[in-house]
């Protein structure tokens, strides 16, 4: 059929399932933006800022396991993506970018709002294209989107001069990506599945770290069957928080800079550590000689480039994770000789719970424990950046992927909350809670607007001390409590800015006022709700390991 | 230690920008590069010299699989390599130093390729080291202009 470039796009999106598109018309996209006023299948939720369309089409994808697509026009919407395609391709997000781009004809002339926006996305994309003769259209589509969501998923974008929009096409959509070049690898090697089996056997304290590529790979179930079947204790990074239960007492919750004391402590004493989809950075490792120092490694990922990167691997096993554990949990066993080790774990959960001061004001901890039960633990929980979010890794208790949606590898203030719109957009009868710092969610403030016009009941649990609480902190102990331009005392009223924006707002200063406030906020359906808990200004999050330190080498008041 | 690492590539336009991309954000160290088509004109070798242990060298070469755009890549252990480069030297001279320049040049199994009044133009094709040898010489001549275009190679034998 003929169609023209802009038709094109929308049939190829929707041969992909794509029903829900975020983004912000402008001049070199308009043909797209014509071709859409008609199009009925597909629906375009407008933002406020091309940031807020990328952060919400990540925040669906995290949340539904799909490609999230978000949209731009040229130069100034192309660069505005730009942070939410490099947050996405930190953290293995598949995701399409579309832009609009200057006539082919006046490309590489700095034509007005003409942007390179394929070389400046080189090192945050996965992959990207520009399009240069309309025949290509279809092809680069299908291979966008076998790209972003097969292998290490990631963003792909799509450069789209305006005159390729408007030219007819015969269109044909290919009914597979044929890409010589590219052929991830899902099967492990089964020479290696059974060593690493044999590892376990052989090991006295084995221990199991996993990260974001359980979830991605929807593996959480096998991970778990593995870790109870051999009995061992799981810790999780900050992107596989849900990948295994908290309440399961195998959990030791997160290692790192912000880890448990008992999860730092057996990542230090364990025998044989058990990566799966993660990838040794630094927030995790501390002191890379001194991570892990008596334990051989196992590693299993779907990108071979992981493997050896920053630690060396004693077995490594390339592959998908959820077909490797399913191997793994067949030929693995639990031993006697694990159990004397289970005990210190135990122990050490005893002896060292996560724990905080009650005294002195609202504590975010404390917040952050009734979003939790009041949630029943079965919200979708997004996160902006600084110590909200690692608080609420730390006191929620998250028992399902997918469940817990944040910036990891970028650490992307403004990221939370038009990802909670993308979230609640995929799951509308989930209660979804961007919990936030008064800092980040200035940030992308502006998306009250599309929270609002589509009726989202999103809840915002502003944190706020103030302060841009991370740095303070950071000021405090590291750079001897000269607190240079952190103090956020002349925030605006941000309630009245949600009620402004046409969304629900609750100040919360007293401890009693805390439950209501969420529950009231429970209660609103049809627009979002901010609820500004006014708390303790100088609280730290502990424990914490100075960066450069040893993973037991941590403050912990 | 050096490597000399071969890359096939799509001949598309960008890709040398990503693989150049990769090495300069990876923080490899490209000494030399050296692109051109193959016998598939659909595809591009890239001939590239860089620096650094084994760990380095495999974290390249994964690196490098990564970006879509590349289909092999090889590392060509030195003892099975068949390597070459070219140099094209200006070289000041006068009547006087003229002959010990033809010398020079004949021995190295150069050629001469333009003369002019106070300089001679040389072209060699060699090994990296034999090259070094003759412009190492040919350097207290004046070396007025010098261009190598980088190391190319392949494996020895009939696998390709």
């Amino acid at each position: 059929m003929e169609l023209t470039g802009a038709q094109a796009i929308l049939e190829c999106l929707k041969k992909e399932g794509v029903h829900t598109i975020f983004g912000y018309p402008g001049g070199q996209i308009l043909p797209f933006y014509d071709a859409l006023y008609y199009e009925k299948d597909i629906k375009h939720i407008l933002v406020r800022h091309e940031q807020g369309a990328a952060h919400a089409a990540d925040g669906f994808a995290r949340a539904s396991g799909q490609v999230g697509v978000c949209v731009a026009t040229s130069g100034p919407g192309a660069t505005n993506l730009v942070t939410g395609i490099a947050n996405a391709y930190m953290d293995s997000i598949p995701m399409v970018a579309i832009t609009g781009q200057v006539g082919t004809a006046l490309l590489g002339r700095d034509s007005f709002q003409e942007a390179d926006i394929t070389g400046i996305t080189i090192p945050i994309t996965k992959h990207n294209y520009l399009i240069k003769e309309a025949k290509d259209l279809p092809r680069i589509f299908k291979e966008a989107f076998y790209i972003a969501r097969t292998g290490r998923p990631g963003p792909v974008l799509i450069d789209i001069p305006r005159d390729i929009q408007m030219a007819k096409i015969d269109f044909k959509y290919p009914e597979k990506a044929v890409i010589a070049s590219y052929k991830p690898k899902y099967e492990g090697h089964p020479k290696q599945i059974v060593a690493a089996a044999k590892a376990i056997a052989a090991s006295k304290r084995p221990l199991i770290y996993a990260g974001g590529g359980v979830i991605s790979s929807n593996a959480a179930k096998e991970l778990t069957e593995l870790a109870v079947k051999c009995e061992i204790a799981v810790t999780t990074t900050l992107m596989g928080r849900g990948a295994f239960p908290d309440t399961n007492e195998l959990s030791l919750g997160m290692l790192g800079m912000h880890g448990t004391v008992y999860a730092n402590y057996a990542v230090q004493e364990c025998d044989l550590l058990i990566a799966i989809g993660a990838r040794f950075d630094d927030r995790v490792t501390g002191h890379i000689a001194k991570f892990a120092p008596k334990a051989k490694h196992i590693h299993i990922d779907i990108d071979p480039a992981e493997i050896g990167k920053n630690v060396k691997i004693d077995i490594p096993i390339v592959g998908d994770i959820k077909t490797v554990l399913k191997e793994l949990v067949v030929k693995a066993e639990a031993h006697d000789a694990h159990a004397p080790w289970r005990e210190q774990i135990m122990e050490w959960k005893k002896k060292y719970p996560l724990s905080y001061k009650k005294n002195g004001g609202i504590k975010p901890e404390y917040v952050i424990e009734q979003i939790y039960e009041i949630t029943k633990g079965d919200a979708i929980i997004t996160t902006e950046v600084g110590q909200h979010q690692m608080w609420t890794s730390m006191y929620y208790k998250f028992t399902k992927p997918r469940t817990f949606i944040t910036s990891g590898g970028l650490g992307t203030m403004g990221y939370g909350f038009p990802a909670a719109i993308g979230a609640q957009i995929a799951c509308p009868d989930k209660v979804v809670f961007d919990i936030a710092g008064d800092g980040s969610i200035q940030m992308n403030i502006q998306e009250m607007t599309t929270a609002v016009n589509n009726k989202l009941p999103i809840k915002i649990a502003v944190i706020n001390n103030s302060y841009l609480g991370m740095v303070r902190q950071w000021q405090e102990l590291l750079y001897g409590k000269r607190y240079s331009q952190v103090d956020l005392e002349k925030n605006p009223d941000l309630v009245k800015i949600a009620e402004a924006y046409g969304a629900a707002g609750i100040r919360v200063t007293k401890l009693e006022e805390i439950r209501p406030a969420i529950e009231e906020s429970l209660k609103i359906k049809d627009r979002p709700t901010l609820i500004d808990f006014v708390v303790a200004r100088e609280e730290n999050v502990m424990p914490f390991v100075p960066p450069g330190q040893a993973l037991n080498e941590m403050l912990v008041d | 230690m050096k490597h000399t690492i071969s890359v096939l590539v799509e001949n598309k336009p960008g890709v040398l920008a990503r693989v150049a991309g990769l090495f300069a954000r990876r923080g490899f160290n490209i000494e030399s590069l050296a692109v051109g088509t193959t016998e598939d004109e659909s595809v591009s070798r890239m001939t590239i010299v860089a620096s650094g242990d084994d760990s380095v060298l495999e974290q390249i070469t994964k690196q490098l699989y990564k970006l879509i755009d590349v289909i092999k890549v090889f590392d060509i252990p030195k003892d099975v390599a068949v390597e070459r480069e070219l140099v094209l030297l200006k070289v000041s001279c006068n009547e006087k130093t003229r002959p010990e320049i033809i010398e020079i040049v004949d021995i190295f199994r150069g050629r001469i390729v333009d003369v002019s009044e106070g300089a001679v133009t040389i072209e060699m094709t060699d090994e990296e080291s034999k090259i070094d040898g003759m412009q190492k010489l040919l350097k207290k001549f004046g070396i007025k202009e010098l261009v190598r275009t980088g190391k190319i190679a392949l494996q020895r034998g009939s696998n390709g």
